[in-house]
């Protein structure tokens, strides 16, 4: 189950995280590797650390053990944890996105569609009014939002929309690598189904890592190239996800998939 | 194209008490490129799981599964994920019996895909994608509608049109004419046909005689595993 480490291809490799909150136990021993391009999708119900995962490969929370180490694209590693705070802020920033189950955690409510993609191009430096303003519209228009709305405040959308718009802010500095958490949780089965071929979509065609987080099987089918299930806190069985899904060993894997309801 | 030393299988089934489920050992198969073979013997022989170990979908209990791929032999039974996914992306095609998609992908875009994926110019692929459905007599009407409301029939004629418009030098068909009609199935068969012609090597699954007949080289006989002790 463990690949050999690997210090110059991988873009994240993650060696023997561990983490307690007091005397639960939410990693224990994981290892994590993502390839340039790859989309891993981490399953697992609620409480097994599929979240806690997310936040400490992204940086966000830092283990009690293990590193997390990024490869940038001159092929030099940094470890997550122990490089200074404004580097990892300017990771956040350019090369990698969080796409986060509620849209309102990254979008700012108060500023127009149009502003919270531009944001994200003018914190990377961009300066040119007329350029970003373009580069928001296209971008509102490959998630499917009305160039027309480009003024509007995100408060005016709907759930499926904010999502869209989060995308679009994620994307618009074409990040090498997004962490996505149940991206698409708590939406109408009907606006999933066209957020996750949207995702589908321009994961594959920017060539995208991602990490992608979700309580649900079939997201996981359609989206990743690799599954890693978790249950308390560990990694019980990783591989290709057809694989895992259509012969899972593990016996909490074959639960898990076993216990999916048909339609 | 395909060379299988010592393959076993066996499913271990933890929900039940860890009870083990030995569907086939010891398969050595070779396929050669422009030769069919067809997996024969009873339902229950282990023919689809066979399958699907080829594919890399099933994990092999024991043994190898050496796939030509790109000049050099890879082991599917022992390669990393992205190893397996490369060899699918540029060598191996699976058409199973059930078409699964994405909701809502219209038929053409769901079979222009594979081509797009590749770098070919999603007009031109459309253009392909549309020739080869209208050839499986999907008419074009049906082409900007998703196959969920499809016949049986109709939608493993769509799952046929995403195999083949791969190209791919190796092709495994789990029932590739089981819901098809006799006019269908020819036009099914003319195309396996024509891809051995090519050199494709075909590793099919097929319980209709003429097909089989019209298709297969050789046969390669399975019988059920004996229950475990």
């Amino acid at each position: 189950m463990t690949a050999v480490p690997n210090g110059h291809d991988g873009l994240i490799t993650a060696r023997g995280l561990y983490l307690s909150f007091g005397a639960i136990p939410a990693l224990v021993d994981v290892d994590i590797d993502l390839w340039p391009g790859e989309v891993l999708a981490v399953v697992g119900e609620s409480g097994s650390g599929k979240t806690t995962l997310l936040n400490v490969l992204s940086g966000r929370v830092a283990p009690d053990a293990g590193a997390v180490l990024y490869t940038d694209p001159e092929g030099e590693q940094h470890d997550v944890h122990t490089m200074p705070a404004p580097a990892l802020r300017t990771l956040h920033r350019s090369d990698w996105g969080f796409v986060h189950q509620d849209p309102k955690q990254n979008l700012r409510m108060n500023v127009s569609a149009g502003g919270n993609v531009g944001e994200r191009l003018m914190a990377r430096g961009a300066r040119h009014y007329g350029t970003i303003r373009a580069e928001a519209i296209d971008w509102l228009t490959q998630v499917e939002i009305d160039a027309d709305r480009v003024d509007d405040l995100p408060r005016t959308f709907s759930g499926g929309m904010l999502q869209r718009l989060q995308i679009a802010r994620t994307l618009v500095t074409h990040p090498r690598l997004v962490f996505m958490d149940e991206p698409t949780g708590g939406l109408d089965v009907s606006v999933q189904a066209r957020l996750l071929d949207l995702i589908r979509t321009l994961v594959a065609r920017l060539g995208i890592a991602a990490v992608l987080v979700t309580h649900d099987i079939a997201v996981a089918r359609l989206l990743a190239h690799r599954i890693a299930v978790m249950q308390r806190g560990r990694v019980v069985e990783t591989g290709l996800t057809d694989q895992v899904l259509d012969d899972p060993q593990h016996a909490y894997t074959q639960l898990l998939v076993s216990s999916v309801l048909q339609v | 194209m395909i060379r299988t030393e010592g393959l076993a299988k066996t499913f271990t089934l933890h929900l039940r008490g860890g009870m083990q489920l030995p569907v086939f050992s010891g398969i050595d198969l070779t396929v050669h490129s422009g030769e069919c073979v067809v997996l024969s013997g009873p339902s229950g022989a282990g023919k689809s799981t066979l399958m699907r170990s080829l594919y890399g979908n099933y994990r092999a209990g024991a043994g190898h599964i050496w796939i030509r791929h790109h000049g050099g032999m890879v082991d599917i039974a022992a390669s990393e994920p992205r190893i397996v996914l490369a060899v699918r992306r540029e060598t191996l095609v699976y058409v199973s019996q059930f078409l699964r998609v994405v909701p809502r992908v219209s038929t053409l875009d769901i079979v222009a895909d594979e081509p797009i994926t590749r770098g070919i110019a999603p007009d031109e692929a459309r253009d392909m994608a549309g020739s080869l459905l209208l050839r499986l007599n999907i008419p074009r009407r049906m082409h900007g509608i998703p196959p969920a409301t499809f016949s049986g029939g109709e939608q493993q004629r769509v799952n046929v049109a995403r195999g083949f418009i791969a190209a791919h030098p190796i092709l495994l068909l789990d029932e590739p004419t089981a819901s098809l009609d006799a006019e269908n199935r020819s036009v099914v068969v003319g195309m396996i046909q024509e891809a051995k012609a090519r050199g494709t090597a075909v590793v099919a699954i097929c319980h209709d005689a003429d097909v089989r007949a019209a298709i297969a080289d050789r046969l390669y006989p399975l019988s059920p595993a004996r229950e475990a002790a």
